[in-house]
This record gives C-alpha cells, sequence and structure tokens, in this order.
C-alpha cells in the first residue's frame, strides 16, 4: 500500500495532468472531488461554481450527490458555500446540529442526508473568488490544520485550471492558443511519418502506437510527438511489436 | 474614417446575409469582400509559422488560390517576408522586385498574370497568425485609401480568426480553421518519412520535399502524396 504522502503526490500529478491533456473543466472538477474525498476524512464533496449572475452551482460532486442537489441549491440562499462566497474565507468544522438557527433549511437537508459536520473552502483565480469546495462527513469532524491545507491546494490547482480555461478568450492568448495547436497538429503529423517510415506501416496507422505511448507514460500527445522528432524517444519504444498488447484504457498510476 | 471603426464595418458587412452564402465560410467571405473593397484582381489569406507557410485558409479564385499554393510549396513569397519582418510587403510591379528575392515566385505569378503583389500581416502583438495577400493584374502601387482599406482588412481577418477560435476546444483548431491544416497532414507525414529516409532534421527533409517539388513543377502537396503512398523515396543523396 502506498503512503498517504506519495498518494498526495500523485493525486496532484493527476490533477495537473488534466490541464494539459484535452482540458475538460468539469472532468477537472469531478476528479477534484474525487481527490478531496479520498484524501481528507470526509464522506461526501460538491464543487460550486459561481454562474455568470453570481449564484453557486454544483458542478461535480462525489460520490454522485446529484440526487441531493437540494442539498447545494438552497445555498444560494443559506449555508457555508454562501459564506464562503460572501467573505472569500473558508468556513470549517461546522457541527450541523449546532448550526440549526444559523442554516434552519440547509441543516435539515444535511441531517436527512445524514451529514454531521461540513467545511467549505474558497475557489479562487488569482484574488477573485469563482466557487467554493464543500466538504460533508457523517460524524462530528474537527479537521486538521494540514488537512484544511491539503483541501486548499487541491482547490488552487483546480482554480489554476479553471482561470486557464477562462482567459482564452483574451486575444493573445487565443492567438498562441492558435498557433500552439497549429504547431502541435504539423509536429504530430511528422511523427507519425517518421514511424511510418521506421515501421513499414501507413502513416495513419501509426496514431494508435503514439497515443497509446502518450497514456502510458502519462505524457500529452504533442509532448511524445516532439520527443519523436527531436530524436529524444526511440521510434522502437513507441511501436511494440503489436498495437493490442497495449491497452489505452489501462488506468494511471 | 479610423481603422478600428472600418474594421467593425467590414465585420458587420462580413455577417450580414446579404453577402451571401451561409454556407461559404467567414474566411471564403472575408476574402471575397476584400477583394472588391480594396479592388484588386484577388485576393488570398494565408497561415504563418515560424517555419514559414502553414496553410491557405481561403483565396479567391483564380491566380490567388495558385500562387497561395505557389508560396506554400515553395516556402518563399511577399507573404513570408511580410510575416517574418512583421511589417507590409509592397511588390507593386513584381517583375522589378521580385526576380531577385524569389525567382521561382515570380515567375509563376507572371506566368498567371500577376503583376502586383502587396502583402499585410496578421499579429496580435507580437504574435504572428497569417497575412492577407492582395493581388493586382495590373502593375502599379496601392493608393493611401486602398493601404489603410486592406489594413483594416487585415484587422478584421485577425478579428475572425480569433472569434472561430474561440469556440474551439483548449489545444484543438477550430473546424473551419482546422480544415485548412488538414489539408497539409500528408505533407507533415511526408516531411518525418523524408527526414528517416535521408538521415537529417525536418527543416531539411521539408526543403528537400519543397526543392523536389519545384523542380518538377508540382504542388508540394502531390509530391507529400507520393512520399506517404511509397511511389517515391529519397535516399542521403537527395540530401
Amino acid at each position: 500500500m502506498v503512503s498517504r504522502e506519495t498518494r498526495i503526490g500523485q493525486l496532484f500529478v493527476e490533477l495537473a495532468d488534466t490541464l494539459t491533456d484535452d482540458f475538460d473543466p468539469v472532468e477537472l472538477m469531478q476528479q477534484l472531488a474525487e481527490a478531496c474525498l479520498e484524501l481528507l476524512d470526509v464522506d461526501a464533496t460538491g464543487l460550486m461554481l459561481l454562474d455568470p449572475r453570481g449564484r453557486p452551482r454544483l458542478v461535480a460532486s462525489s460520490p454522485d450527490l446529484m440526487h441531493d442537489l437540494e442539498l447545494f441549491e438552497l445555498q444560494s440562499d443559506e449555508g457555508p458555500c454562501l459564506d464562503v462566497i460572501q467573505t472569500g474565507q473558508p468556513v470549517l468544522n461546522v457541527q450541523v446540529l449546532q448550526a440549526q438557527d444559523r442554516w434552519p433549511r440547509f441543516t435539515a437537508v444535511a441531517l436527512e442526508a445524514g451529514m454531521q459536520s461540513t467545511h467549505a473552502l474558497p475557489l479562487k483565480l488569482r484574488s477573485t473568488l469563482v466557487g467554493a469546495v464543500n466538504l460533508f462527513a457523517r460524524k462530528e469532524q474537527h479537521l486538521s490544520e494540514g488537512d484544511v491545507a491539503l483541501g486548499q491546494a487541491l482547490a488552487d490547482v483546480a482554480a489554476i485550471g479553471l482561470g486557464q480555461q477562462r482567459v482564452t478568450r483574451d486575444p493573445a492568448m487565443l492567438a498562441e492558443q492558435m498557433q500552439a495547436a497549429l504547431n502541435t497538429r504539423n509536429v504530430v503529423e511528422q511523427a507519425k511519418g517518421m514511424l511510418a517510415e521506421h515501421s513499414g506501416l501507413h502513416p495513419g496507422d501509426t496514431f494508435p502506437y503514439l497515443r497509446a505511448h502518450a497514456r502510458q507514460t502519462h505524457q500529452t500527445l504533442d509532448h511524445v510527438a516532439k520527443r519523436v522528432v527531436r530524436g529524444q524517444l526511440s521510434m522502437a519504444d513507441v511501436l511494440p511489436g503489436d498495437p493490442g498488447a497495449s491497452d489505452p484504457c489501462e488506468p494511471r498510476g | 474614417m479610423a481603422r478600428a471603426d472600418r474594421v467593425s464595418q467590414i465585420l458587420a458587412e462580413l455577417l450580414s446575409p446579404a453577402v451571401g452564402g451561409d454556407g461559404a465560410g467567414l474566411g471564403a467571405r472575408l476574402v471575397s469582400v476584400g477583394g472588391r473593397a480594396v479592388d484588386v484582381s484577388g485576393v488570398g489569406l494565408a497561415w504563418m509559422t515560424e517555419q514559414g507557410p502553414g496553410g491557405t485558409l481561403a483565396a479567391t479564385d483564380g491566380p490567388a488560390q495558385v500562387l497561395e499554393e505557389v508560396q506554400y510549396s515553395l516556402g518563399a513569397g511577399p507573404g513570408v517576408d511580410c510575416s517574418r519582418r512583421g511589417e507590409p510587403q509592397m511588390h507593386p510591379d513584381l517583375a522589378r522586385s521580385g526576380s531577385e528575392r524569389w525567382l521561382g515566385y515570380t515567375d509563376r505569378a507572371l506566368d498567371a498574370g500577376i503583376a502586383a503583389v502587396f502583402a499585410f500581416p496578421l499579429q496580435v502583438g507580437g504574435i504572428k497568425l497569417g497575412v492577407l495577400d492582395l493581388y493586382n493584374e495590373a502593375a502599379g502601387p496601392l493608393g493611401q485609401a486602398a493601404v489603410d482599406e486592406a489594413r483594416a482588412l487585415a484587422g478584421a481577418a485577425t478579428a475572425v480568426l480569433l472569434h472561430l477560435q474561440s469556440s474551439a476546444d483548449r489545444g484543438e483548431l477550430q473546424t473551419e480553421l482546422a480544415g485548412s491544416v488538414f489539408d497539409r497532414a500528408e505533407v507533415h507525414q511526408a516531411t518525418g518519412m523524408v527526414a528517416v529516409q535521408i538521415g537529417l532534421g525536418l527543416a531539411d527533409a521539408f526543403a528537400v520535399l519543397r526543392g523536389r517539388a519545384y523542380a518538377s513543377g508540382r504542388g508540394v502537396n502531390d509530391v507529400a502524396h507520393d512520399v506517404v503512398t511509397r511511389r517515391m523515396r529519397f535516399t542521403d543523396d537527395d540530401g
């Protein structure tokens, strides 16, 4: 069994990986929710992002709490996430039974879902608040300082990812992105050509090997392609005997 | 009129149904609107990367299309210079100014009936995206009004590219933009194959491919297709 420190490292790498590899904000949020659940001693996590009108919306949860939507929806009116959104500060170690006066509706729904304690951390992009991470536990719970710091670090990684997604509306970023996408595509084609010449395959048929190698070694496709064309990666390493032998769906880690 | 206003006007014109053909991409509309606005014989819009031409985004029928292809195949021409230098390149009399600089390109342009070429950069800050090439059958400079209009067109073209790209997934080119790059996929595949065949780097391999295309009077796309389908191969001697 791997140590907790090792596992923390792995999860951060996976999160960072999500940022570069066909970046999908929803998938990133889902990974963050799962990472919180795994690393912190909690039973449920929900990720809320502010919509354009400034209201918190559930975008991911673990386990899937979509059927308990009310727990999150009513936080437009009251609850730890609303407090985080209004103050920008974390709300920690709230014992649900003791918060009934403060948030009568939220606590009623939380208790019904079996939750005894809750916490919420800000998702901040530089100084702008973009959402909150909501944590729930079935027992009365106090998060250690280390756990809070870890939860916040996970939230920060996710916020950076969201930030990358948002700034693409900036013309210079778009222009760079366009240039990078253009170059990437060309480099991938060049790598396919080199692999084709090396193996006797048609260039199009070398693509599965390139992609499988990227997945197995946790690198992006364009990074693997760049290493091939620069001669930093042996073509024989990308082209094993049999493409069926490498399972591209093999889980990471 | 301030250039920014003219850019907005061009953009509005591009989006108006009067320009016709919802089916036509924004790039195609842009070159057709551009040709009328500046009153030139042809207009081309090309990608430019650090490595040279990246493909044709759009071009009006006829000589403009031919010369965009020639510029891509040779990796040289007024548009390439324009992108490298980041400023317009004016060749009102190509026969005089072009022969020394790019003999092959100039010959092909004159053959296609083009006597003057003007290239304007498409860039965002220091980031170069492409060029707007204007082609004229008659030699002679562009007037100041036409130069202003061409600069506004280049601004509008840049805005169109960014607009299209803003709907793309991260790391991907937007579909309409990607089409022009897909067209060149075999060229890059062939470049990779030739690099292994002659044991040289990609830039050299691409130069060899271009040289063969030029020497045989064919487009680099055609030659690349022969390489990919293994009807043509190169040896160390070709490097």
